[in-house]
C-alpha cells in the first residue's frame, strides 16, 4: 500500500536497489514494474527504453537536469530519502516539477514519515510510500496540517498575499497585541 | 508594529496543534527521540543542561507591552521566574518540562507569538536594527520587508531540512547594527540613484568554528525580486551545502569552495527561472505590511528642554546615563532609551518577571507599548519624549536597568555557557559578571569609551566572540578547571572584521587580568580619547598588545572545586526523564 492522492491505494511496483555486488551494468532489472536507480537507467537506457513499465528514482545527490531529455516518457519517478532530515529531496522535487514540468506520478520513498508529508505534498510530491515499520493510516494525517499557507510553492501558484484580501493596519485584528 | 490577520493567527493555532499531537506522540513512544528532534528543534525546544530550553521568537526584535507580559507571566508560571534575552533578539526559558510546551505555546500564540524556526536546519528568526524607524541615518525602514520576510520563511516546505542553521539579517540605515556581514544572508536595504529601493545582498558570513566576513553577492536586488532572489539562494544551498559533516554544513563553508564568483553563477541560473515567477512581491503587498509600520502620534515639541539640562548638571548618574543610554531619535523632542540589562552582578541578558512587567508598563507609559530586544542584549524604547526622560530614568533606576553602561565595557555581551547549555566547554555568565566587577567603576569605563565585549563558552560563538573588539571564547576545561582564548580586533557593523587570538589561554580567575593588560596598552598608545578602542587595535596592530599582555606571569588562582552557583543545583523535577537523548 502506499499513499497516493491523499489515499490508501495498493501498489505493484517493485523499487529497484543495488547490493554491494551489483553495479548498474550488470544488474538485471527484472520483468514487471519497476523503478530502477537513475545510474542504472542511464546505464542500461538503450535496453529499457523499449519496455513502458519503467519508472526512475534519485538519489538525493543527484540533480533532476541528468534526465532532462527522458522525464516526459515516464509515468512515475520517485525521490529516495536516505534519512528524513535529507532535505535535498524537497529541492528535486521542486526543480522536477516547476522548472522541469515533470507531470506524472511523483513519489517519496525511503525514511518517509507522518510528519515531512505535508511540506513533500507542497513541493510536489503526490504518492507517498511511508517507511514499512509505521501505519500507513497513521502518516495519512500529516497530508493535512495547515489549512493555509504562506509562500507560493508547486502545490499553490500564489502567495498568500496574491490570493487573499490581506487587511492592513487599519482593519487588522487590534485586540490582542 | 505588525499585527497578525485571521491567516497568521489560524496558521499558528495550527502549528500548535500540530506540536501537541507530537508532544504526545513522543510521550507515547510513538515517535523515537531522533525523528522528534527536528520536531521539536523547529518549535524552539533544546535539551539542556536543566531540561528543556525554549527559545520564543521576537521577530526582528519587536515586542509590544503585552507579549512581554505573558513573557513574564510564563517565566512565573512556567519556568523558574526570569528568562534570558538573546543575540538573536529572541527570549529563552531554561528549565521547562516538554509535557508543558504545548501549553506554553498555545499562551504565546494568544497574544501572536510564538517559537517556530527559533532553532533547527532551517531559517530561524529574520533579525534588523533595533532602531529601524527612528534612527538618524535611515535610508529606507527595514521592518515591513523583514515581516514580509518572516511570512516567506514560515513552514517553507523546501528549505526546512537544510544541510544546517540558515540566519537572515535585515538593515536600512547607513550605519549596519544588525551584523548583516556576520549572517548567512545579510541584507541591506537601500535605494539606487534613481531613488529606487532594492537590496544589497551578502552571502557566507558567520561566525562559529570558521568565522568568515559575508561577500557581496549581489549589489542591488530590486525590492520587488528580493524573495525569489533569495528562494534561489537557498535552493542551490539546500542541494549542494555539505551534509557530511556538520562543522562543515554552513553556506559559508559551500560559498568558500564554490568561489563566491561560482555560487553567484548557480544562483542567477536558478533565479533566471524563478525571477518575475508568482513570488514576485507587489506593491500592494509591501504598502499593505508598510501601513502597521507607521509613525506613532508624536507631538510636536521642540529639542530643548532647560529643565533636563538642569537635572543634567546636578545629578552625576543621570548624566552619565543620558550620554550613553539615551540616543538622539530623528523627531525633535524625542529620544531613543537603552535600558541597560546589564547591570554588574547579573548575567547578561536575564530579566525577572517582575522586570519584564514593570518594563511594560513603562512601555505603556512612556513608549507608546513597544520595545525592541537588541542583539546586544539590552531592550530599547523607541520613541520616549525627552520631557519624560527624568521620570523614566528614576523609575528604571528602581528597577535596576538604568546601569549609564551601554557600549561601554561592561555591556557585555554574553552566550549562556556551560551552566546551561550542553555544547560549552565553560562558564560565560560567572566570567562577564567578575569582569564587569573588576571594571565596574564608571569613570574608567567612561575614560576607556566605546569598546565591545563578547564573550562564547565554546566556539560556536553564540556570543558573537569573533566580532567583539575584545572576543572571550571558552576553549576547554580539564581538572576543573577552564581555559579561555582572548582575541582583539574583532568589530561589527560596516568595518565588519574578525578578531585575532593574542596567544595562549587564561584560566577562568585571570581573564580580567589580561583584559587589564589590554587596557593599559590602549590607554598608552592612543591618539587621545577621541581614537576608540578598535581604531587603536587596528592602528598599531596585534604586537604591542601581546607583548605586554604576556610580559609578566599570571597569578595561578584556580577555581574552588566546592564552589557551586546555585543555578547550576538541578530540582528533582528536572531530574532527566526517559525520553532525554543522554540516555
Amino acid at each position: 500500500m502506499i499513499i497516493k492522492n491523499k489515499t490508501l491505494v495498493e501498489d505493484d511496483w517493485l523499487t529497484l536497489r543495488l547490493d554491494d555486488q551489483e553495479t548498474v551494468e550488470n544488474i538485471v532489472v527484472p520483468e514487471g514494474k519497476v523503478i530502477v536507480p537513475l545510474k542504472v537507467w542511464l546505464a542500461q537506457r538503450d535496453q529499457l527504453q523499449l519496455r513502458d513499465d519503467i519508472g526512475v528514482w534519485f538519489a538525493s545527490d543527484e540533480r533532476p537536469e541528468d534526465l532532462k531529455e527522458d522525464l516526459q516518457r515516464f509515468s512515475l519517478i520517485a525521490v529516495d530519502f536516505p534519512k528524513f532530515s535529507d532535505g535535498r529531496g524537497y529541492s528535486i522535487a521542486f526543480n522536477l516539477r516547476a522548472r522541469l514540468g515533470y507531470s506524472g506520478e511523483l513519489r517519496a520513498i525511503g525514511d518517509v514519515l507522518r510528519d515531512q508529508l505535508f511540506y513533500m505534498r507542497r513541493v510536489g510530491f503526490d504518492a507517498f510510500a511511508p517507511r514499512p515499520d509505521r501505519d500507513i493510516h497513521d502518516a495519512l494525517k500529516g497530508l493535512e496540517v495547515f489549512s493555509e499557507v504562506y509562500q507560493t510553492s508547486f502545490d499553490q501558484e500564489l502567495p498568500l498575499f496574491k490570493r487573499a484580501q490581506r487587511k492592513g493596519k487599519s482593519s487588522a485584528i487590534q485586540k490582542n497585541i | 508594529m505588525y499585527c497578525y490577520d485571521e491567516y497568521d493567527q489560524k496558521m499558528l493555532e495550527e502549528r500548535v496543534t500540530q506540536f501537541r499531537d507530537q508532544v504526545r506522540r513522543r510521550l507515547a513512544n510513538e515517535l523515537t527521540e531522533t525523528e522528534f528532534l527536528p520536531l521539536r528543534l523547529q518549535n524552539g525546544l533544546y535539551m539542556q543542561v536543566h531540561g528543556y530550553m525554549m527559545r520564543i521568537a521576537v521577530p526582528y526584535g519587536l515586542i509590544s507591552s503585552k507579549q512581554m507580559r505573558m513573557i513574564a507571566q510564563i517565566a512565573r508560571q512556567y519556568d523558574r521566574g526570569y528568562g534570558h534575552f538573546t543575540t538573536r533578539q529572541n527570549i529563552q526559558f531554561n528549565w521547562l518540562s516538554l509535557e508543558d510546551t504545548p501549553d506554553i505555546l498555545a499562551d504565546l500564540a494568544s497574544v501572536q507569538m510564538h517559537a517556530i524556526q527559533t532553532s533547527g536546519n532551517c531559517i530561524r528568526n529574520i533579525t534588523s536594527d533595533e532602531l529601524a524607524g527612528v534612527a538618524r541615518d535611515e535610508v529606507v525602514d527595514p521592518r515591513p520587508y523583514a515581516e514580509i520576510l518572516r511570512q516567506w520563511s514560515t513552514f517553507h516546505p523546501e528549505f526546512a531540512y537544510l544541510p544546517r542553521k540558515f540566519k537572515i539579517a535585515v538593515s536600512g540605515a547607513q550605519q549596519d547594527r544588525a551584523a548583516i556581514q556576520a549572517h548567512d544572508i545579510g541584507l541591506s536595504v537601500t535605494k539606487n540613484t534613481k531613488g529606487e529601493i532594492g537590496f544589497r545582498v551578502f552571502v557566507g558570513g558567520g561566525l562559529g568554528r570558521t568565522p568568515i566576513v559575508g561577500s557581496e553577492i549581489c549589489e542591488f536586488v530590486p525590492w520587488q525580486h528580493i524573495l525569489t532572489y533569495a528562494e534561489s539562494i537557498l535552493r542551490i544551498y539546500n542541494q549542494f551545502g555539505r551534509r557530511d559533516n556538520k562543522f562543515k554544513a554552513r553556506i559559508k563553508i559551500l560559498v568558500k569552495a564554490l568561489g563566491i564568483d561560482e555560487f553567484r553563477r548557480l544562483v542567477e541560473e536558478d533565479w533566471a527561472d524563478n525571477k518575475d515567477g508568482p513570488g514576485t512581491l507587489t506593491y500592494e503587498e509591501v504598502e499593505r505590511v508598510s501601513s502597521f509600520f507607521t509613525n506613532p502620534d508624536y507631538e510636536k515639541l521642540t529639542d530643548h528642554d532647560s529643565k533636563l539640562n538642569e537635572f543634567k548638571a546636578d545629578n552625576r548618574h543621570f548624566s552619565n546615563w543620558m550620554l550613553r543610554n539615551v540616543k538622539s531619535h530623528r523627531v525633535p523632542g524625542y529620544a531613543i532609551v537603552v535600558l541597560s540589562l546589564k547591570k554588574p552582578g547579573n548575567a547578561p541578558g536575564d530579566a525577572t518577571d517582575a522586570q519584564m512587567d514593570a518594563i511594560a508598563d513603562l512601555a505603556d507609559r512612556y513608549a507608546f507599548g513597544e520595545m525592541r530586544i537588541t542583539h546586544q542584549q539590552n531592550i530599547v524604547f523607541a520613541d520616549v519624549k525627552q520631557s519624560d526622560l527624568i521620570d523614566l530614568w528614576q523609575a528604571l533606576t528602581q528597577l535596576e536597568l538604568a546601569t549609564p553602561n551601554v557600549g561601554l565595557l561592561t555591556d557585555i555581551i554574553s552566550c549562556p555557557g556551560a551552566e546551561f547549555c550542553t555544547l560549552a566547554n565553560a562558564r560565560s555568565i560567572p566570567l562577564s559578571k567578575l569582569i564587569a566587577e573588576r571594571f565596574d567603576q564608571i569613570d574608567f569605563q567612561h575614560d576607556i569609551g566605546d569598546i565591545t565585549l563578547n564573550i562564547s563558552g565554546c566556539m560556536n560563538a553564540c556570543g558573537q566572540n569573533h566580532i567583539g573588539n575584545i572576543g572571550i571564547t571558552g576553549v576547554e576545561k580539564k581538572n576543573h578547571e577552564e581555559w579561555y582564548q582572548i582575541a582583539i580586533g574583532g568589530a561589527e557593523g560596516n568595518d565588519c572584521s574578525m578578531g585575532k587570538i593574542l596567544g595562549p589561554a587564561f584560566k577562568f580567575y585571570q581573564v580580567p587580568e589580561a583584559i587589564d593588560r589590554i587596557l593599559q596598552v590602549y590607554l598608552r598608545e592612543r591618539i587621545d580619547e577621541g581614537e576608540r578602542f578598535i581604531e587603536t587595535v587596528r592602528r598599531i596592530g596585534h604586537k604591542p598588545f601581546k607583548d605586554h599582555v604576556y610580559a609578566s606571569e599570571f597569578e595561578d588562582v584556580s577555581v574552588d572545586e566546592n564552589e557551586v552557583d546555585d543555578n547550576t543545583v538541578v530540582p528533582a523535577q528536572y531530574a532527566i526523564p526517559f525520553y532525554s537523548p543522554r540516555f
